[in-house]
């Protein structure tokens, strides 16, 4: 019933890593609420979104870091501070995503 | 942990209500912890045995309203501390959108409220009406006295009720008996004259304003909606607009955030996403 966790088992059952990214706080204006999340497998695919496609190329690079490492992270993504940040938001809202490799 | 995902995965497929807590913020080392929660059990730890304990206790309240929050805590879950930052999202079964009334308008309400992700009940006295062929997207049909029905029905505050009958005999104890219970939103169709008659009923049977005014008559916004699935338009609108505490105008007309802060937090089972 969930599109995200559904996949994410399925590739746990074929034998893939894979790394989950939740919205787990949303500042201002964002596109999509706090449990909203996306999930990549090690060999690249993706299930999901955590933004209207703003930040996931960075948040796919983060997902494919924590696989590798296994080091879980909170991360924010927000405005103009795009040095900071890495990646901006269009609409000026700020978003905190929580990364993590599935081994639970 | 092993075997958190599973059973995380067999409660979403079985629509069983489950919540998922996840330290975000913590000591070193305690980040991602994890625990699974449903009404019955938990699996998973987020560090230790009294952070847990304050977890799971937590995540439980939260799941019976269906919501999701960060919650904070102390290093061995104690309240008024903040060292501890714990994620608990709440995965709970569809809400109900009751429907009563077999008429055309329904069909197009059912419809819609099956997309809005609700699990759909139609009720009507009459058998002719309330066929699977009128409403292929109902979970449920139901033919029975709809007061009847709706004393045993199950309905929280997630729970809506749309009152489509606009015929004094079935919709004055439906209302009725509505208001009896904890339904989130409550609308009843019909005309200005029907609504000015129906209030006029609802009152000699003894029912206050304060209690007339959780009732939307008449039902939805004001779109200009005449066609069914225009209406059924106006009605979820309406009960969208009800629930997040917004007025329904247009946002070319308005200036501030779209997504208000005090966002809702009720999330369901479907999409596991918040409907911000």
């Amino acid at each position: 019933m969930n599109p995200v966790i559904d996949k994410v088992a399925q590739w746990s059952q074929e034998g893939k890593m894979a790394a989950l990214a939740t919205v787990v706080k949303v500042e201002r204006s964002g596109p999509l609420g706090p449990g909203t999340s996306m999930a990549v497998s090690e060999d690249g695919q993706v299930v999901g979104s955590v933004s209207g496609g703003c930040v996931e190329p960075a948040v796919y690079e983060e997902a494919m870091t924590a696989i590798e490492g296994g080091e879980p992270r909170l991360l924010s993504y927000g405005i103009s501070d795009d040095e900071a940040f890495g990646v901006g938001l269009t609409c000026g809202g700020i978003i905190h995503i929580f990364v993590e490799r599935v081994d639970w | 942990m092993a075997g958190l995902l599973s059973r995380w995965h067999a409660a979403l497929a079985e629509q069983s209500p489950v919540a998922v807590a996840t330290v975000i913020q913590g000591p070193e080392g305690s980040l991602g912890g994890k625990i699974l929660v449903s009404p019955e059990d938990h699996t998973g730890t987020a560090g230790n045995a009294e952070l847990d304990k304050a977890v799971v206790e937590t995540a439980r309240g939260l799941l019976e309203g269906g919501r999701t929050e960060t919650v904070h805590l102390g290093p061995h879950g104690q309240r008024r501390m903040e060292d501890v930052a714990v994620f608990i999202q709440s995965f709970a079964p569809p809400p109900r959108m009751y429907v009563f009334g077999a008429i055309d308008f329904a069909s197009a309400v059912a419809r819609v409220g099956k997309f809005m992700g609700y699990r759909v009940i139609v009720c009507d006295a009459r058998a002719v009406f309330a066929t699977r062929e009128r409403f292929p997207s109902a979970d449920e049909i139901v033919v029975a006295w709809p007061d009847e029905f709706l004393k045993t029905a199950e309905v929280d505050g997630r729970s809506v009720i749309t009152v489509l009958t606009h015929d004094p005999k079935f919709d004055v104890p439906v209302l009725k008996q509505a208001l009896d219970t904890p339904a989130g939103y409550i609308g009843a169709m019909g005309s200005r004259r029907t609504h000015d008659n129906r209030t006029a009923r609802l009152k000699e049977e003894g029912v206050t304003d304060e209690q007339l005014a959780r009732i939307s008559s008449p039902i939805g916004l004001d779109i200009g909606a005449r066609t069914p699935e225009e209406t059924a338009i106006a009605i979820v609108a309406e009960i969208v607009a009800l629930r997040t505490g917004h007025s329904g105008g247009r946002l070319a007309e308005r200036s501030g955030p779209i997504h208000a802060a005090a966002a809702d937090t009720r999330a369901d089972a479907k999409t596991g996403r918040e409907r911000a």
